[in-house]
């Protein structure tokens, strides 16, 4: 278990080519301002609009792996919650990993509290609902690295905290995670890295107490020191 | 269930092109009877093109419907509605007319061109994944400089009787086409529902989303090229020989999405069982109907097709007004 290592990784014109290594069942935090290009780093290590460099998970190209093997390497969650087809919330979820056992499959309906959903269309679902299908369709093949672009917007404050203890649980099985967020404090007291994106460029790489310390927060998002100290009562201990 | 339901719809194809190739038109067995070789002839050389035709252009009509709309993710594209018709239309008549190449081979690469062209238009002028709105208003812009360029075309073609000659055509039909016509349009339709087969499970995975979709390795530029070559390819070989026929490609899709879960890609397969029953059926209406004379079938599917588009319409404008 190697996790996920990027090399050269970058989207023409919005991210710079960096190299980035996630340690397996690490979980990451990405923040930064908007259009900083917390999407576009997202995009480019999941192999999304034609990305340069080369990323591997557990020591395998990306590339070279053909779609019906990839769920069970790589999981995207995308911010936009839209979906043009209305499917059922059960073949949705299973539609990437067809070969689910039905325990499996309703465990994790289950976790998601999507139980009392699965027949339902998910045209008729809420946002902050679709937004669980997404995630439960992202897990159930049981990823080696989860990549979610803003999981906690459109959640209530009870599913910001159950999903942050989803994510901290699956992490700790082994899962490489990284999730973009606007949430300062959620992404000082979940994870165990932040990465800081400016313009386009990797700014800070640390864990969230040194990210504190540092300043660098103040710097990238404009702002006085004194704005966003509350989030340091946020930090563990 | 869903195995169920294709299977029942393949079996009401195979009944309606029995019908098609035994039932119109005095009963075929007496014929046969009093003259064996004369009802091989009406079986091989009129009843059989028309039967394979309907066959064929129905359910690439169905398939490329339910692909394109898989690929704009938007119910309301089809063949017809894009101006993809109305293309393949207006570079068989070119061909023919202006270029005066009427081998039946020269008029259908002549559809297969104008149709990609159509469909290679649509995304530049509505986007990849464009509104309803802008997909339509695009598709009614591209159907309607097809119409006038024909119209064109037609008028300045050295044969006066063009307008005339071109008119059934125009209207869409399947009566009197021979055999290696018939052969054509089968080859492109096979050509095309073949690409499009290999394409089932990319689109599937189009209705998680484009980003989505790319994250599990696929290459939307290629899926749309193939979609776009494969839709070219079969309505513009069958419309060069039977016309434009309009609202199966809209209508067929619709259907085959109810019957497998509106799964965008697995609704290939019924959509073009549907289509090819659809045109079978509204061709066999056109034979079997006590008008006295013969209606274009394009007609027939106008009249069935036109009020299911209107539907389509009043529902996404009351899902957006949700």
């Amino acid at each position: 278990m190697r996790g996920l290592e990027a090399r050269g990784v970058g989207l023409r014109g919005r991210f710079d080519a960096s190299d980035l290594t996630l340690a397996a069942g690490s979980l990451t935090a990405l923040v930064g301002p908007n259009g900083a290009g917390k999407t576009s780093l997202l995009h480019a290590l999941a192999g999304i609009g034609r990305p340069q460099g080369e990323v591997t998970i557990d020591g395998l190209d990306l590339r070279n792996i053909p779609p019906r093997v990839r769920p069970r390497l790589l999981g995207y969650v995308p911010a936009s919650r839209e979906l043009a087809w209305p499917l059922r919330v059960h073949a949705l979820i299973t539609l990437t990993a067809p070969e689910a056992s039905s325990i499996t499959v309703s465990a994790l309906l289950d976790a998601m509290a999507l139980t009392d959903l699965t027949e339902r269309r998910v045209d008729t679902l809420s946002t902050g609902e679709r937004s669980r299908v997404l995630i439960a369709r992202a897990l159930l093949p049981g990823p080696a690295v989860l990549l979610l672009d803003e999981p906690f917007a459109n959640l209530d404050p009870l599913w910001q905290l159950l999903l942050a203890e989803r994510l901290g649980e699956d992490a700790r099985g082994g899962m490489t995670i990284l999730f973009s967020t606007h949430d300062l404090d959620l992404a000082a007291r979940l994870a165990d890295r932040i990465l800081v994106i400016d313009r386009g460029c990797l700014a800070a790489d640390a864990p969230p107490a040194e990210i504190v310390e540092s300043g660098i927060i103040a710097r990238v998002f404009g702002v006085e020191r004194d704005a966003i100290a509350g989030w340091r009562r946020a930090l563990p201990g | 269930m869903k195995r169920a339901a294709i299977g029942s719809a393949a079996a009401l194809l195979a009944l309606l092109a029995g019908l098609s190739l035994l039932l119109p038109g005095g009963d075929l067995v007496a014929i046969a009877r009093a003259n064996p070789d004369l009802a091989a002839t009406i079986l091989i050389e009129l009843r059989l093109p028309r039967t394979m035709l309907a066959l064929l252009y129905g359910a690439v009509l169905g398939a490329s419907g339910a692909a394109v709309q898989a690929l704009f993710g938007n119910p309301l594209a089809s063949p017809d509605i894009t101006g993809t018709s109305g293309g393949a239309a207006l570079g068989a008549v070119v061909t023919a007319y202006l270029f005066g190449i009427a081998t039946p081979i020269g008029f259908a690469a002549g559809g297969i061109a104008g149709a990609g062209a159509a469909l290679g238009l649509l995304p530049l002028l509505a986007g990849a994944r464009a509104e309803t709105a802008t997909l339509l208003l695009a598709g009614v812009a591209i159907s309607a400089l097809a119409g006038a360029a024909t119209a064109l075309a037609l008028a300045l073609a050295p044969s006066p009787f063009a307008f005339y000659d071109a008119f059934d055509w125009l209207m869409g039909s399947l009566v009197d086409r021979s055999l290696p016509q018939a052969g054509i349009a089968g080859a492109g339709a096979v050509a095309a529902l073949v690409m499009l087969g290999a394409q089932t499970s990319a689109l599937d995975r189009l209705a998680l989303g484009e980003e989505v979709a790319q994250s599990l390795g696929d290459d939307l530029r290629r899926t749309r090229i193939a979609v776009v070559t494969a839709t070219a390819i079969g309505v513009g070989a069958c419309v060069s020989v039977c016309g434009a026929i309009g609202f199966i490609g809209l209508v067929a899709p619709v259907i085959a999405r109810r019957m497998t879960g509106h799964h965008p890609g697995r609704a290939m397969l019924p959509a073009a069982l549907i289509g090819a029953a659809l045109l079978l059926a509204a061709d066999l209406l056109v034979r079997l109907a006590p008008l006295g004379r013969t209606l274009p079938v394009g007609v027939i599917t106008a009249l069935v097709g036109a009020p299911v588009f209107v539907w389509l319409i009043v529902k996404s404008r009351w899902q957006a007004a949700l």
